[in-house]
């Protein structure tokens, strides 16, 4: 056995020692997202193409894959961030619980309320730790109980015990992980059925890190959660399904991504059934 | 020693002292170039304060803040010129700060870039701050004074140091938005916010600092405009109180109208009322370095 050989068997026996108990079968669970053939464009560019995939319930879903291969565009099709964007255009049909997320009639402010986004950089507002957590209630009107909503919000992203005492103090006083957990924070405080978190720990230390996937891991009793993330081994901690995306070069020399292969994180880190998953949970490739 | 450790010894001997003599003299000159460039600017400015102080402070007196000008440089003051000037810098506040930012929260915040219209805005916005301010002077006289019937009177001096301003304050009001790091935006869409939500409670919040400081330059360069107002008809002669729809005068233009005059006495109160207008455009610029080292964020 060469030298790679024996530590990819490593990696993966680390992986797979690490997965907790196991999802629940998926045939019993139900389907938050059902995706079918999406296409993204920006402008006249291709940058996701022909994704077909069932996001489930209280699961925590994980996108991985190459850089440039669509999956950040991908996790802002489901809460219509892409619309921010001029140039961006959706194909094909997102179902959230069985209604079209881009059907005429739906308002994407209305979509935003019960899909929150945690994002890559951490991006507390300019005002204090209480204002930040308050905004999103406020400005959707729940405005009962707000000390309580602000309250149980800390709590839930583990937050609480270190900001209790300076919830008047600026939100930039904290340090890098303590702003991801307050952003989380924040939007658990308008109570969203779903969690999208786009690379959330790619700015923080290990041990920020770590405290976020364990949230991860509590938050999704609650929240259905979907997360990009670069780093496959937090895939294979945390995650209950695993999307593998890659990227192909199109003829005019831009790369389109595309979804390879979509499976239980155990099958993916140890049996994947694509080449190109293999190479790149292996580490031969990316 | 081997000679293999002899070779490298001699490869790794480092050079600390000093090379390349000739970019070190020319990276002199450089310098020299640079301070004589400062000392242009600063002894420009020294020679024009000391000789206007020593000119002018003797003369700095009640008599020039509250009597109205006269013919006889002993009675002579600039009461309504001084009242003018603050009428026209509260009037200008109260109208070029509303529009500029208006102007330019549009432009940033909702303006589609690919659309023509709003490339030609944005082409033409930056070509009126480049225009001279005696071509407003001409519009105002041709559209206000006339066009509209106003007349001439200091509401319409007002409206013409607004259009001379405005451009200064889109500009400076759009950097601040520009300043608002994006991820702000995005993090309050993400919650449900409505762009309305947005704008109005974190990107305006976190903006107003450098609009304000912006605005209050413009402003300032404003006060100090002259002759935008000759052509809109500020008179040189006004002995009674500024009203809003009234005759009206303003410093600078006292000041040009006193250095014309013959005798001395005039050219000392000119220097005298120089210092005012200097005091209160300090004042101004004063307020905007408080605002923007007190409020500025730090992202």
């Amino acid at each position: 056995m060469t030298e790679a050989e024996t530590e990819t068997r490593q990696i993966r026996e680390l992986q797979v020692g690490r997965l907790h108990d196991g999802p629940t079968p998926r045939g019993s669970q139900t389907v938050v997202f059902d995706c079918e053939d999406v296409h993204v464009h920006y402008g006249k560019a291709l940058a996701l193409k022909g994704v077909s995939m069932q996001v489930y319930k209280n699961y925590v879903t994980a996108f991985i894959g190459p850089s440039g291969c669509g999956k950040s565009t991908f996790i802002r099709c489901f809460d219509r961030m892409n619309d921010l964007i001029d140039s961006a255009r959706i194909e094909g049909q997102i179902l959230y619980h069985g209604q079209d997320l881009y059907g005429p009639d739906v308002d994407p402010v209305e979509v935003r309320k019960l899909i929150g986004m945690v994002f890559q950089k951490p991006n507390p507002f300019p005002k204090s730790i209480y204002d930040n957590i308050a905004f999103g209630p406020r400005v959707l009107g729940m405005k009962d109980g707000l000390d309580d909503r602000v309250e149980h919000a800390l709590q839930r992203a583990a937050l609480w015990d270190e900001v209790k005492d300076r919830l008047k103090d600026n939100a930039f006083g904290l340090s890098g992980g303590q702003q991801q957990r307050l952003c989380i924070a924040r939007c658990i405080a308008v109570d969203p059925e779903v969690i999208l978190m786009d690379e959330p720990c790619s700015a923080l230390d290990p041990i920020s890190t770590s405290s976020i996937e364990d949230l991860m891991v509590e938050l999704k009793k609650d929240y259905t959660i979907v997360i990009v993330t670069h780093n496959m081994q937090q895939a294979a901690r945390v995650a209950d399904m695993t999307a593998f995306f890659s990227v192909e070069l199109r003829d005019d020399g831009g790369r389109t991504g595309l979804l390879v292969e979509y499976d239980e994180t155990t099958k993916i880190f140890t049996n994947p059934a694509d080449k190109r998953t293999e190479d790149y949970v292996t580490g031969r490739f990316g | 020693m081997t000679s293999a450790q002899a070779a490298e010894a001699a490869r790794v001997s480092i050079n600390l002292g000093a090379s390349n003599r000739r970019d070190r003299v020319i990276g002199g000159i450089f310098f020299g170039f640079l301070i004589l460039s400062l000392a242009v600017g600063l002894v420009t400015l020294a020679v024009l304060i000391i000789t206007t102080l020593i000119d002018g402070v003797p003369y700095l007196t009640k008599q020039l803040l509250l009597n109205p000008p006269s013919a006889d440089p002993a009675k002579a003051g600039a009461r309504p010129a001084i009242l003018a000037s603050l009428y026209l810098g509260v009037l200008l506040i109260a109208f070029a700060v509303p529009i500029g930012i208006g102007t330019a929260v549009y432009l940033e915040e909702y303006a589609k870039k690919e659309r023509w219209y709003n490339r030609f805005l944005e082409v033409n916005i930056q070509n009126l701050a480049a225009v001279p301010s005696i071509v407003y002077g001409i519009l105002g006289l041709a559209f206000i004074v006339r066009g509209i019937g106003l007349g001439r009177v200091l509401l319409a001096g007002a409206i013409i140091l607004t259009l001379v301003v405005l451009p200064t304050v889109i500009v400076a009001s759009r950097e601040a938005l520009r300043a608002v790091p994006d991820s702000i935006r995005q993090g309050a869409y993400a919650l449900g916010a409505t762009k309305w939500q947005v704008v109005r409670r974190q990107v305006l919040p976190a903006a107003i600092p450098g609009m304000a400081t912006g605005s209050i330059l413009g402003v300032s360069r404003g006060i100090g405009e002259t002759a935008p107002l000759l052509l809109v008809g500020a008179l040189t002669y006004v002995a009674i109180n500024p009203s809003l729809f009234g005759p009206f005068t303003a410093l600078p233009i006292q000041i040009f109208q006193w250095i014309g005059r013959p005798q001395d006495e005039f050219k000392f109160l000119a220097a005298a009322a120089i210092i005012v207008l200097l005091l209160m455009l300090l004042t101004l610029n004063a307020v905007a370095i408080f605002l923007r080292n007190r409020y500025q964020k730090k992202w």
